[in-house]
């Protein structure tokens, strides 16, 4: 545990030491709340009145934040792979690597202080947009339990992503090629979410199924299902696991 | 204190060590010597538990690298050839980290800090970001991170690499005062490095062992035989270097005459006797004889230099015999 938490504090120095942190939270801040949240709150303006005049007054949750955190998760699929990319690609190339594997740590303790410590640099990206959402709550009254919940399969998802990036990080030396491998999955993962949204073959169903992208439109809806939980858990899982031997892999070829 | 037995290590296509075996007693500085891809560093890897063994064992401080893997490398400080520094750490910060990960507890990591950077030198520099250091600088971090949870075995690959005179001599310096309660495994390829600062020198090449001995041991081995570089005056080609090496030759005791590059009308020739035999006063003798003026004679020693090039040698060398022989003592041991 103690471990643990020594290299995830070492991730996170390394995070804000580098213009990676940096980058990617003002990319975010950027996206969301420049393309996204700003425009929708302009229009939330003109037309929210008017609306409320006709006599249908806008849904907050379901009209406005719904489609804003999905916009929230798009964006952080393809922000984590600027995350992921140096989580093992960067120790490999300079060597520290050795320093890592030779020390009285666990593997697996390794994996999971690297993983925690991109987990955090990702939840305050989240907490950005958490931030731009305050002000819909300061003069708005949105439920608040969907929107923890979509914020729990954010965290989920993103999680999930973030283990995928692990691996593939720790597959290579290569900070572009981990980043580009990952970044090109979660293209795929989004482009895949969009071609099965109108098939409803067998196969497309099956791959629906697997992609990280549609589970988080229960959680978006504001629906907590156990399938979905257990869904992203089981991939972390998966996935931190084939990290752990790939590592492995590493003392065998290196 | 490290018991390796018939270590072998295989890569896809190449035996980067093939079948070595040697032991090093607590306290002692031991050289692995060897050149380039010889396998120094597979072995140092196996041995700080960063790659396992294809065959055979290492055993550091009565724990199996394989087995208990992780009680090796609470005991093994290990420093790769290029030291494992993380640029964006301040000094202090990354001594800290590396400390904690070896199991110092935060309670007694300060002091162990300002015990390293004060023995590595690192004084003034324990506030400033690792990448902005020079190179000698980052190697002296390497060594203070090696031995910053006081291990048992040292493990140093290459330690003085890339480091000027001075920093060189400081880390000997040092080597020598950490060994009373270390055991130090250093690598190199430098051979003055071990003529300095081991006690026992393992020599290795193609990943076979080619030698284990002391250092002073090695030496005598090969000063039985005895060199002797001899220049005679010639004027106006008198005598000719054939006539010279001729009578050269005919001297009892005497292997082999090579002549040498003339240089100011002086013929030059390096004589090499057989073993245990001396031969500068018969060879002294000789020349003066035969009327002609001796202008030096002097002898050279073999240093561990020639030891070493003789003893990694592939047969087709000069001195083939020098070096089986060699290599057949040094299995015996």
């Amino acid at each position: 545990m103690k471990n643990i938490l020594l290299i995830c504090r070492k991730e996170l120095r390394s995070y804000f030491a580098s213009p990676i942190a940096y980058a990617v939270l003002a990319l975010f801040a950027f996206l969301f709340g420049g393309l996204v949240f700003y425009p929708t709150v302009r229009e939330l303006a003109k037309y929210g009145v008017q609306a409320q005049m006709q006599g249908q007054p806008i849904n907050l949750n379901d009209q406005v934040i719904r489609p804003l955190l999905g916009f929230a998760s798009t964006i952080s699929l393809f922000l984590l792979p600027l995350i992921t990319m140096r989580l093992f690609a960067e120790e490999k190339k300079t060597g520290t690597m050795e320093l890592l594997l030779t020390s009285p740590v666990r593997d697996i303790e390794i994996i999971l202080g690297k993983w925690i410590g991109a987990m955090i640099l990702y939840l305050s990206v989240l907490a950005m947009s958490a931030l731009n959402l305050s002000f819909l709550f300061l003069w708005g009254k949105p439920d608040w339990q969907p929107v923890l919940v979509a914020y729990l399969g954010l965290i989920l998802q993103g999680g999930c992503l973030l283990a995928i990036g692990a691996f593939i990080s720790s597959l290579t030396r290569n900070q572009i090629v981990a980043g580009g491998a990952t970044f090109f999955i979660c293209l795929i993962l989004w482009l895949m979410n969009w071609f099965t949204a109108f098939d409803s073959t067998l196969l497309s169903q099956v791959v629906n199924y697997l992609s990280i992208v549609t589970h988080f439109e229960n959680f978006s809806k504001g629906v907590l299902d156990s399938k979905d939980v257990i869904f992203y858990l089981s991939m972390i899982f998966f996935a931190l696991f084939i990290t752990s031997r790939s590592m492995e892999s590493l003392r065998w070829r290196s | 204190m490290i018991k390796v037995e018939g270590l072998t290590k295989r890569y896809a296509r190449t035996v980067a060590v093939d079948n070595i075996s040697f032991e090093v007693e607590k306290g002692q500085i031991v050289g692995f010597l060897g050149p380039n891809g010889a396998g120094k560093t597979t072995t140092m890897r196996v041995l700080t538990c960063f790659l396992p063994p294809t065959s055979g064992t290492a055993n550091v401080a009565g724990f199996d690298v394989l087995e208990n893997p992780l009680e090796v490398k609470k005991r093994i400080g290990y420093l790769p050839e290029t030291p494992p520094l993380y640029p964006e750490m301040e000094v202090d910060e990354y001594l800290n980290f590396v400390g904690r990960l070896k199991g110092i507890s935060s309670g007694d990591i300060k002091s162990r800090v300002d015990d390293v950077t004060g023995k590595c030198a690192l004084g003034d520099v324990r506030r400033k970001l690792i990448g902005k250091l020079s190179k000698g600088y980052r190697q002296r971090v390497g060594v203070a991170q090696a031995i910053i949870h006081n291990p048992e075995v040292l493990v140093l690959d290459e330690p003085t690499a890339g480091l000027d005179p001075k920093q060189i001599i400081e880390i000997r310096d040092l080597l020598k005062a950490l060994s009373p309660d270390h055991t130090i495994i250093l690598s190199t390829h430098i051979l003055s490095e071990v003529e300095h600062s081991c006690e026992r020198v393992i020599i290795i090449s193609q990943g076979r062992l080619v030698a284990i001995d002391s250092v002073a041991n090695l030496t005598n081995r090969l000063r039985g035989s005895e060199a002797v570089a001899l220049e005679v005056e010639a004027a106006a080609g008198q005598p000719t270097p054939g006539d010279v090496q001729l009578r050269l030759e005919q001297v009892s005791g005497v292997s082999r005459v090579v002549a040498k590059e003339p240089k100011d009308g002086h013929l030059v020739f390096e004589v090499e006797s057989l073993q245990g035999r001396h031969i500068r006063a018969d060879l002294a003798r000789t020349v003066v004889q035969a009327g002609w003026n001796l202008s030096e004679l002097r002898s050279v020693g073999l240093s561990l230099e020639d030891i070493f090039l003789q003893l990694t040698a592939s047969e087709q060398t000069d001195e083939p015999k020098a070096a089986k022989k060699a290599a057949a003592e040094g299995e015996k041991k």
